[in-house]
């Protein structure tokens, strides 16, 4: 299966795939009215620090916590993409709580949002990896370490 | 009126129905010229440090940006016109000498552009590169006058170091620390996956990139910067630089800014000095001393390599070439007034040198007069801008050509021309590691290829065109050109016939 | 061919069904039930007072799951005896069931301590189960007067549900401070007073006396006139099997990491359990949704002659009302670090340079990376940066764990 792959040492910390990745799964048309003076709930974030920065997006663990862990059965694995299931979700954050990678966030309705690898979206391909100017994120298939 | 205010080149037009505020622009300008109003909730900019180098043009998700020439203009006068007279107030405000980079962007004669290229009808048929064998492959390096035979009669075939391309076209030399690491790599990869040279330039060789030796021109220059034993013996060939086209008769200039870690060691001197190469060789005052320069690195090297003496394009050059065919030297690289630069004086870039395609010409038409054409080949740079050009120059008398501007500008270069500052947003002219890292080697060598891919089919096609299957073939075929516009004395110097002729 | 008996139909159930047949994809599974549901998602049932979910989408799995996974499931019915010498269970039935192996996922059920006259208390309620949810919506309405008996996670969940539809809600508990079990009393009251703005009413270190029809008198002296009595003191897990059969029990049923009774051939998993916490190495019966799957799916993939131990559980908790969100892992001992905010505040628990537990109230960000910390006992010297003022990310971790995690597939 392909997953988002990071490279630390190529990400310019830019967040182009913060607003790929919000404006990929607004379901809108253009880019200005899906995000155009309003907050944004992306499903990959950079982190970093002073020297590094890098994208953090779902890990679609093969033996996810999270999923382990929800509470209201919303979090499930469909042919290996851990995905949400908004209407189950109560927002009760534990999915946060138990991430090692802080890949889950909050949105604007109080329930959680993560990155579904663009499954349930028109883009084919994660936006993120399509948008990054330097190859930072890639989607591809690795093997089990 | 102590500091005078000038008003800024260019104007940064967001449109504002556009804008999202990401502020991608802001985090992606290393001029500080974006940054976001949260008063406002606005992104707001200072154009006076805009140098026009559309990194935010480029990243704008939205595309809200353009950068625009500023209409703020002086009464219009032919003469003294807004770009000079501004020159004369930063002098006036700093007493400086006024420093810029990349090539000459005067609005002078471009003789690519006026001359042009023949293709066969009906008699000597047009060849098609997409069906038929085409060879672009050439070897630089000493060519024997004649054909010796040993004493059994067989044809003795020991022939002096030569440098083997896939197609006529080298990186010509950009420093590591006038250009990144990154860069470096790129331009390395590239040439190892096209057959060919890229040259370090005067900055030493980074030891990573030792790794790259078989596809590496190592350069000697009048401040020796990163020379020793091993780094000569490391390229494929050495190149002693004797003058460079952006800035004739001054060496290299280096600001210490750029002088940081790894560049530093590589170029053996310490952290943030300047490296200032001196103007001459102190050891060379005649083509006697060049002689024994070229002989000391055939003997440091094992007369394994070849030795390329790099030249600026100037008024002798036919002469100055001549006499470098006679020091030993197995290739003249001939540099002409287009030729970019990480850093020169304003004046001597703009005002310094002559065309390429003149100096070109005299040389070889000078050498072949002498005879000692063979001794040598040619390869010549200073704004090579196309496949075009490169057979426009082979024709011309040209072996290859040394492309430097037109691969940075693969790697993501705006011609911005401000390198010597060293906050290239690119991350190609600059030492800083958050923008060193924006030029992904992975990417940059890709793009590399890819144009160096494109110019070699574009050859083969004109190649074709002219029923020639050889790139060799066409090597001072100047019957294959024709000059439009341009003065008898042009044509002469050229040595080829008007359009139409 | 194997024969598997869980008895129990909730999260550590549905976890061992998963583990079972992880392994052993023929086996004959047998799911007992005591309520007539498919396994729903316990803590949902006070989302479901305030009508966020429904009896549908508080299924714990599709309805397909028991289906899909080949399981015979028994509604309403509970094992009265467990007999490990001849591997059988009674159900309240009369009938016997044999096994081979068995998973004791009984859960908990509520303590009610005695209170003077509770009996005659009419319209009173448990909150546990969907059914006492159930009951309870039904019961409320919005003039209702509501006296929860207890402040914890569950009377608190059940007061914010009941917000919903009244107005009119007491919460008493016998400790000085809300949410004793998790937080201590200064954090409490943070809470307390967001809890307040939205309309609860509080009467702390204090108790009910006794009823005098629907009137609850105090301990100290106070009357507090009700409709609808909620008891949600506490719980006790549901151990009567394996301790009648002679199995080692603490305060609740003793298992080691692969989920073993001291019988053969008997497991148990979720709130009937006990095990321990790494965080401090006490032994604790820890009802966390999350511990009851791990230790369900680890029963199951033992019972099935797997090998699986879950050795690093720690009590754990995110919660939210109202909007406040907080989130508590761990113990609460040793050095503690603090940054309190306007609205927010964090406090870290360190022991032997190790993070041993954590508390955080209105930023939760990324508190995963914290938890992982601790379950994974990373000596927080070696963490790039541990910096309690700022979020956690994947920064905090070292270079080669963060970039092993961001290239390559992960577990």
């Amino acid at each position: 299966m392909k997953r988002v792959f990071v490279k630390e040492e190529w990400c310019l910390g830019c967040h182009l795939c913060e607003y790929n990745c919000a404006y990929a799964n607004s379901g809108l048309s253009s880019m200005v009215k899906a995000l155009q003076g309003k907050p944004i709930f992306p499903r990959i974030h950079v982190n970093g620090n002073d020297s590094v920065t890098f994208a953090v997006s779902c890990r679609h663990c093969t033996d996810p916590l999270c999923v382990k862990s929800c509470i209201s059965g919303a979090l499930h694995r469909e042919n290996g993409v851990v995905c949400i299931d908004k209407n189950k979700c109560v927002g009760c954050l534990t999915c946060m709580l138990v991430c090692p990678y802080g890949a889950l966030v909050q949105d604007e309705t109080g329930t959680v949002t993560k990155c579904e690898l663009c499954t349930k979206n028109s883009c084919g391909t994660p936006a993120c990896v399509a948008g990054c100017p330097n190859n930072a994120i890639v989607f591809e298939e690795r093997c089990e370490e | 009126m102590n500091n005078m205010y000038i008003s800024p080149d260019y104007e940064v037009i967001r449109n504002m129905s556009r804008c999202i505020t990401c502020r991608v622009c802001e985090r992606q300008c290393a001029n500080e010229v974006h940054s976001f109003d949260p008063d406002g909730n606005v992104m707001i900019s200072d154009e006076s440090k805009c140098v026009n180098c559309k990194r935010c043009v480029s990243l704008c998700p939205t595309h809200a940006l353009k950068i625009v020439k500023n209409e703020d203009t002086l009464r219009e006068n032919a003469n003294w016109q807004d770009a000079t007279i501004k020159e004369i107030y930063k002098q006036a405000n700093s007493g400086g000498v006024l420093l810029s980079s990349m090539g000459n962007p005067k609005p002078l004669p471009v003789y690519w552009d006026k001359i042009l290229i023949n293709a066969s009808q009906v008699t000597n048929p047009p060849i098609d590169p997409l069906r038929e064998p085409m060879e672009t492959r050439v070897f630089l390096g000493k060519k024997p006058d004649h054909i010796e035979r040993d004493e059994n009669g067989k044809i003795k075939t020991d022939l002096a170091p030569q440098l083997e391309l896939s197609v006529p076209i080298m990186f010509s030399a950009m420093s590591y620390g006038s250009i990144s690491y990154n860069a470096h790599k790129s331009l390395a990869t590239a040439a190892k996956e096209l057959g060919i040279y890229y040259n370090t330039g005067e900055g030493g060789l980074h030891e990573d990139f030792y790794v790259y030796g078989e596809n590496t021109i190592v350069q000697v220059a009048s401040g020796r910067f990163g020379v020793h034993e091993d780094y000569l013996n490391a390229g494929a060939a050495i190149e002693i630089k004797m003058g460079q086209g952006a800035k004739p008769g001054i060496g290299g200039h280096l600001p210490g800014a750029k002088i940081v870690g790894d560049v530093s060691k590589t170029r053996m001197i310490p952290e943030g000095s300047d490296a200032i190469s001196p103007a001459p060789h102190h050891d060379i005052y005649s083509i006697e001393d060049l002689r024994q320069l070229v002989f000391s690195l055939k003997e440091a090297s094992q007369y394994k390599k070849p030795v390329i003496v790099k030249v600026a394009a100037v008024h002798n050059i036919a002469a100055i070439a001549s006499g470098i065919a006679r020091s030993g030297a197995d290739i003249i690289a001939i540099d002409g007034f287009r030729g970019g630069t990480g850093a020169a004086p304003t004046r001597i870039r703009d005002n310094v040198g002559i065309p390429i395609e003149l100096a070109l010409a005299s040389v070889d038409q000078r050498l072949r007069e002498e005879g000692i054409r063979n001794n040598v080949s040619l390869v010549v740079g200073g704004s090579i801008r196309s496949a075009a050009d490169v057979v426009k120059a082979i024709a011309l008398g040209a072996d290859a050509c040394y492309i430097a501007t037109a691969a940075v500008l693969a790697l993501g270069c705006h011609l911005c021309r401000t390198c010597q500052t060293g906050k290239c947003n690119w991350g190609i002219a600059t030492q800083r590691p958050e923008l060193v890292k924006r030029l992904n080697p992975e990417i940059g060598s890709q793009r590399l290829v890819n144009l160096i891919t494109a110019w070699k089919h574009e050859i083969k096609e004109l190649m074709g065109g002219m029923g020639i299957n050889s790139i060799e073939a066409l090597r001072g075929n100047r019957l294959m050109l024709r000059g439009v516009g341009l003065t008898g004395k042009e044509l002469e110097i050229l040595g080829i016939s008007h359009a139409g002729e | 061919m194997s024969r598997y008996v869980i008895v129990g139909n909730g999260t550590a159930a549905i976890g061992c069904v998963e583990g079972i047949r992880f392994v052993d994809p023929l086996g004959k599974i047998t799911v007992l039930s005591k309520e007539n549901h498919p396994a729903y998602c316990r803590p949902l049932i006070s989302y479901f007072l305030e009508d966020k979910t429904d009896p549908k989408k508080m299924l714990y799995r599709a309805e397909t799951f028991y289906e899909d996974n080949g399981c015979e499931v028994l509604y309403n019915v509970s094992a009265t005896a467990l007999d490990p010498e001849t591997k059988t269970l009674t159900l309240d039935s009369g009938d016997t069931l044999s096994y081979d192996k068995i998973c004791v996922a009984t859960g908990s059920s509520p303590f009610v301590p005695p209170m003077e006259n509770l009996e005659n208390v009419k319209n009173r309620f448990s909150f546990l189960t969907l059914d006492d949810a159930k009951a309870l919506k039904k019961a409320v309405k919005p003039s209702s007067r509501v006296l929860i008996i207890g402040a914890g996670l569950i009377g608190l969940k059940c007061a914010e549900g009941l917000r919903a539809i009244t107005k009119n809600i007491t919460v008493c508990d016998l400790a000085d401070h809300v949410l004793s079990s998790i937080l201590d009393a200064k954090d409490a009251a943070f809470v307390q007073k967001h809890l307040e703005a939205n309309d609860l009413k509080f009467t702390l270190h204090n108790s009910v006396a006794k009823f005098k029809g629907n009137t609850a008198i105090m301990q100290n002296g106070d009357e507090i006139p009700f409709d609808i009595l909620v008891t949600a003191v506490g719980v006790r897990a549901n151990w009567g099997l394996v301790k009648d059969a002679g199995g080692a029990c603490g305060r609740a049923i003793t298992v080691n990491e692969k989920m073993e009774t001291s019988l053969e051939d008997v497991y148990a998993a979720g709130d009937c359990t006990e095990s321990t916490d790494i965080s401090d190495s006490l032994i604790k019966v820890m009802a966390l949704m999350p511990n009851a799957y791990m230790q369900g799916y680890t029963a199951g993939i033992n019972m099935a002659g797997g090998e699986k131990v879950f050795d690093n559980a720690i009590p754990m908790n995110s919660i939210g009302f109202f909007g406040l969100h907080m989130m508590t892992a761990g113990s609460r001992k040793g050095q503690m670090k603090t940054d309190i905010q306007k609205d927010s505040i964090k406090r870290f628990y360190k022991e032997d340079g190790k993070l041993i537990g954590f508390v955080l109230i209105g930023d939760v960000q990324n508190a995963g990376v914290y938890t992982n910390i601790l379950r994974n006992q990373i000596p927080i010297k070696s963490l790039s940066e541990f910096n309690i003022k700022k979020s956690p990310s994947m920064a905090t971790y070292d270079e080669e764990f963060r970039r092993k995690t961001l290239e390559s597939v992960v577990k």
